[in-house]
């Protein structure tokens, strides 16, 4: 017999969870072309606009992104609409995560440090991989298992 | 080609491989169903019951009714998507099977549980025998032969009396 608890209604609106995993999957691309440019000038201004792109996700959400976009034009009217929703917080910090990774690629790659592009990119691809292709959001996780850690350091048992 | 393009195209197939190995790796453990003993704070003791350093849960003033072989507890937050689908999962299961209970716990409102239970991730499946005793869980979304095998694991030996 089946008597589930209803969650009560959230008051943060949700956003259709697939379009963070088809932005990443789009990000991902960029990174794979920024390793192939490895440590050219190129490879530096493409790594920047991901930067970019990353900043502005961090600040108005995942699915402000112009990769969101691209999904909610291009792919969405494929896919059709879900009515599963996720939480919009955990996908803004992991667009935070990859601001932090990428511009750190950036400012260490005009200071001269070799290879500061092709690792931070690696590192930001390895994380965009595991996002599209198996629905793995690393920053997602961290930020809901520190949310759960202080959640319990505020309610001692 | 030359070496110019070679190492970079060798990197980034290594890290893609290597994104593979470990995308595939935590696919596979999602919904694992775990069993075993384990003390509060997670270390293993073997021949324990999960249950030994955790306090009685009252189960019934949480509003979960212990079903009379197995409860699926499952702990879900508001807004998560694999809770939904998790929780369609074992409510067609628990429908299926006799004696067989199905429960959704919002982690928010339990934090107690949440701390006490050691839960991580939402969706968090907990399984009860009909005592209320820990016989299996899972965390991740969980699929219809993850949910079956997760009840096929038997009751742990009863805490000896004092």
């Amino acid at each position: 017999m089946t008597r589930p608890v209803e969650p009560t209604p959230s008051a943060v609106p949700g956003i259709d969870p697939r379009g963070p995993r088809v932005a990443a999957g789009i990000t991902a691309l960029l990174l794979a072309v920024v390793i192939l440019l490895w440590t050219s000038t190129a490879a530096l201004v493409l790594l920047a606009v991901v930067a970019a792109s990353f900043a502005v996700g961090a600040v108005g959400g995942a699915q402000r992104t112009w990769q969101a976009w691209v999904y909610r034009v291009l792919v969405l009217p494929r896919l059709g609409p879900t009515d599963e929703r996720e939480d919009p917080a955990p996908p803004r910090f992991a667009q935070l995560v990859g601001f932090v990774i990428t511009a750190a690629g950036v400012v260490l790659g005009l200071l001269g440090v070799a290879g500061a592009v092709p690792v931070a990119a690696a590192l930001a691809l390895v994380a965009a991989v595991l996002n599209a292709a198996f629905g793995l959001c690393l920053g997602c996780e961290a930020y809901l298992l520190v949310r759960r850690l202080r959640a319990g350091g505020a309610h001692p048992a | 080609m030359s070496p110019q393009t070679l190492v970079p195209a060798a990197v980034l197939v290594v890290v893609l491989a290597a994104t593979v190995v470990l995308g595939v790796w935590w696919q596979r453990r999602q919904g694992v169903v775990r069993t075993g003993a384990r003390r509060a704070g997670g270390a293993r003791v073997p021949g324990g019951s999960a249950d030994d350093a955790r306090p009685a849960v009252d189960w019934a003033a949480r509003g979960v009714e212990l079903g009379p072989r197995r409860t699926f507890v499952q702990f879900s937050a508001q807004v998560c998507a694999p809770c939904r689908a998790t929780a369609r999962v074992l409510a067609e299961v628990s429908g299926a099977e006799d004696g067989v209970s199905h429960r959704e716990l919002d982690v928010d409102d339990h934090l107690d549980l949440v701390l006490a239970f050691g839960i991580l991730r939402t969706p968090t499946v907990v399984v009860l025998d009909a005592d209320g005793r820990e016989t299996a869980r899972a965390s991740g979304a969980m699929t219809r032969s993850q949910a079956l095998a997760a009840l096929a694991v038997a009751s742990p030996a009863p805490a000896p009396s004092t």
